[in-house]
């Protein structure tokens, strides 16, 4: 195996394509361009990168290859409403979470989860007729199309969408269903949700506790704090700090220094 | 004798040095490494033949070209040019507009046609991602719009919100009590009921999905080119109809774009020609000789298009209405929404025929503000009648004085002139829609997805209006 060296970054043949397998987050924005935080400050590129310029075969290529990652997750949220009919609403949305990688507890029952390589316990099969309480579908590949299949679960108390990275504002409007059960909500770490789709949980008027810290997407942490505490007033907000703004570490956007004032 | 001078003699002109140096330079400036001078530099005109010239690079005309490389049969089959007279977009309605979208019409088509866009919308990322380009962040506020409706008009709202519901958009509808108990906010004396968008509803940034949308454009291969059309050339052809009467067919054949600021201008040779001129089809219809005929008959009818000036005013009002709020548009026509998380809030309203300003220019009317808005606005919210206004600006709405709706397809006489102009305000937020249906109408002969056959040209002459009853 020998390596290529260019602008300071080794490159050997598997890493040709790489940014397209490293990791869920990272593959429809790197071939996108520069939104990946890390990518702002170091202007690296690959090969691919570098020939698009020249060659309209290789843009052409690459095109491609971001269609194909789009499909991959259009894929993953397909419609499973046709389960529906043979196990019921609570079966069809448990199986879509378990298959995206997530976690689900059905009412008196214990968390079933899939392993690492994807496999679950199939005798969820036989619980189908107990509401599903609680679903944690962190780092999952959930997207707008793919709530179709979590709005089944009519009386789900607790939802996590924390790391979700195609979850954003237009999903957030799509909750209101589960407004008369929903009690617990956290989309911690979700890089596409901003201000904007907080707005829209205010139907949520069950919600007792809110996690919106670390949200990337979201201008001014503090004041949105204080907003979204004026409009859910039986909620506790969690997740942002009062001292966020003095704070800067390598991954937040810069913060403004003023201390929040009330409104 | 002297060699020199038979020479000079025989050739019969006198400067052969200065010839012979002419020469010299010509040779120079064909040699790579220096400027060409044999030929002029075209490079900041159009090219001279194209297949579709779409007058109007706003969202628009920008939608049509998209959609028109998108639905091509093969790849780099057309060849599309936008001809835009101001890249500044200083006055295109365009880049001044509210930026809303919602489903709340009474017409299906319109429901359709928004519905569409707001998926657009959603997925804009994948319709216009451009490898190696950052994907766009329309910043889009999902919260809805809040119509207020009276006694009288209460009925009329139920059965739009029935047909709305029927096309597919989630519209709940709300009672007094129930307005209340949401939004305490809202003074409901006077209100018998409201409709409001659960979904699919609420304002995001023009200027983002203009610049998303020219970028993609270019990136397919779409030419750009700044210059205003001045003239079409066109060939007639006299055809008899089943009746016997006799009817003038146009063509247009050549398009005249003049470059900005110089008199020096270029015949591009098309095929297809799409107004999408916004405030100003009317004059490029007239270029193209529409509306040139006797009153009440199908060539003396004029593209009933023009421009009207409307205001959207800025203010701050610090106990104003929270993050929930919607777009609310009142009883009395006056609408607001809010604008980021400092308590700015941005609206206005339409004014009555009477009322119309002046549109020769985008100056504001502050009085308007003071007399026609603010009551309205101070009487439905009563945390307004505080308020401090910041700014404000104006814009155009492409009118169309017959029934406020869209002009979309081609024109019965002037066979290859296409229409998507017209759309009173709401062309922002119907342009995917209105893009591919006119995309579908060029490459296809009719339209396949959204049927927008009430919306041709026909239905001026005929007089047949498709009056929408829900203009903000």
């Amino acid at each position: 195996m020998w390596d290529l060296v260019l602008e300071d970054r080794r490159i050997n043949s598997l890493r040709l394509v790489a940014p397209m397998w490293n990791g869920r987050i990272r593959g429809i924005h790197r071939l996108g361009g520069a939104v990946a935080p890390e990518g702002n400050q170091k202007k690296k590129r690959t090969i691919l990168q570098l020939l698009t310029n020249y060659f309209y075969d290789v843009e052409a290529l690459r095109d491609y290859l971001l269609q194909r990652e789009m499909y991959k997750v259009h894929e993953k949220n397909r419609s499973f409403t046709w389960l529906e009919k043979q196990h019921g609403p609570y079966g069809a949305g448990a199986f879509f979470i378990l298959k995206q990688g997530g976690a689900v507890k059905f009412r008196d029952k214990e968390w079933i989860r899939p392993d690492k390589y994807g496999h679950f316990s199939q005798e969820f099969w036989n619980f189908c007729v107990v509401p599903v309480e609680a679903v944690d579908a962190s780092d999952c590949d959930i997207n707008y199309e793919g709530l179709d299949n979590l709005l089944l679960l009519k009386e789900l108390q607790s939802l996590s969408l924390q790391r979700c990275s195609h979850v954003d504002d237009w999903c957030l409007s799509r909750l209101y269903p589960l407004a008369d059960s929903l009690q617990e909500l956290s989309l911690a770490g979700c890089p596409r949700v901003s201000e904007r789709g907080l707005a829209c949980l205010h139907h949520l008027r069950n919600l007792r506790r809110l996690d919106i810290s670390d949200l990337p997407a979201v201008s001014n942490p503090g004041l949105t704090q204080i907003l979204v505490e004026e409009m859910l007033p039986n909620c506790e907000v969690v997740g942002v700090d009062w001292a966020e703004g003095l704070k800067s570490g390598p991954e937040e956007q810069p913060q403004d220094t003023a201390s929040p004032v009330p409104a | 004798m002297a060699h020199t001078g038979r020479t000079a003699g025989r050739l019969g002109e006198g400067d052969w040095d200065g010839k012979v140096s002419e020469i010299k330079k010509k040779i120079k400036s064909i040699l790579p490494g220096r400027s060409c001078d044999l030929l002029q530099d075209t490079s900041h005109l159009p090219p001279e033949h194209s297949d579709v010239v779409i007058v109007g690079g706003g969202v628009l005309g920008l939608s049509v070209a998209y959609w028109l490389k998108k639905l091509e049969s093969r790849r780099g089959a057309i060849r599309v040019l936008v001809v835009e007279r101001d890249h500044t977009y200083s006055q295109a309605s365009t880049g001044l507009s509210v930026g809303g979208i919602c489903q709340q019409f009474s017409l299906p088509e319109n429901i359709q046609l928004s519905l569409f866009s707001a998926s657009f919308l959603r997925n804009i990322n994948e319709y216009l991602a451009v490898v190696d380009a950052p994907p766009l962040d329309l910043r889009f506020s999902p919260s809805g719009y809040l119509l207020l409706a009276s006694e009288k008009d209460a009925a009329a709202m139920e059965s739009n919100v029935k047909v709305q519901r029927q096309v597919g958009a989630k519209i709940s509808l709300m009672s007094p009590d129930q307005l209340r108990n949401k939004f305490p906010w809202i003074n409901t004396e006077g209100v018998a009921l409201a409709s409001y968008g659960m979904e699919d509803e609420g304002w995001f940034d023009p200027w983002c999905l203009l610049q998303g949308l020219r970028r993609k454009v270019q990136s397919l291969g779409v030419l750009f080119c700044q210059g205003e059309v001045t003239r079409f050339v066109s060939s007639s052809q006299r055809m008899l109809t089943t009746d016997d009467k006799a009817v003038v067919l146009k063509r247009i054949h050549k398009v005249h774009v003049k470059m900005d600021c110089s008199l020096e201008y270029q015949p591009v040779e098309c095929a297809i020609v799409v107004n999408a001129a916004g405030a100003w089809s009317a004059q490029i219809a007239a270029l193209a000789g529409i509306g040139e005929g006797p009153p009440g008959t199908l060539q003396g009818t004029k593209l009933p298009v023009e421009p009207r000036k409307r205001y959207v005013y800025v203010w701050h009002c610090p106990q104003g209405p929270g993050l929930e709020t919607p777009l609310v548009a009142d009883t009395s026509g006056a609408y607001f929404r809010r604008e980021g998380l400092g308590s700015n809030y941005l609206g206005g309203r339409s004014p009555t025929e009477q009322e119309e300003p002046d549109p020769a220019n985008l100056e504001v009317d502050h009085d308007f503000f003071q007399d026609k808005v603010w009551p309205h606005l101070a009487l439905r919210i009563p945390a307004f009648e505080t308020l401090k206004v910041q700014s404000a600006w104006a814009s155009y709405y492409d009118y169309n004085t017959f029934d406020q709706n869209g002009v979309v397809g081609p024109h019965p006489l002037v066979a290859n002139m296409y229409f998507a102009t017209g759309f009173s305000g709401h062309g922002l937020q119907q342009a995917p829609g209105v893009g591919r249906a006119v995309a579908e109408m060029i490459l296809k002969g009719r339209f396949q997805t959204i049927d927008l056959s009430p919306f041709l040209f026909t239905r001026f002459y005929l007089g047949e209006k498709i009056q929408e009853n829900n203009i903000i």
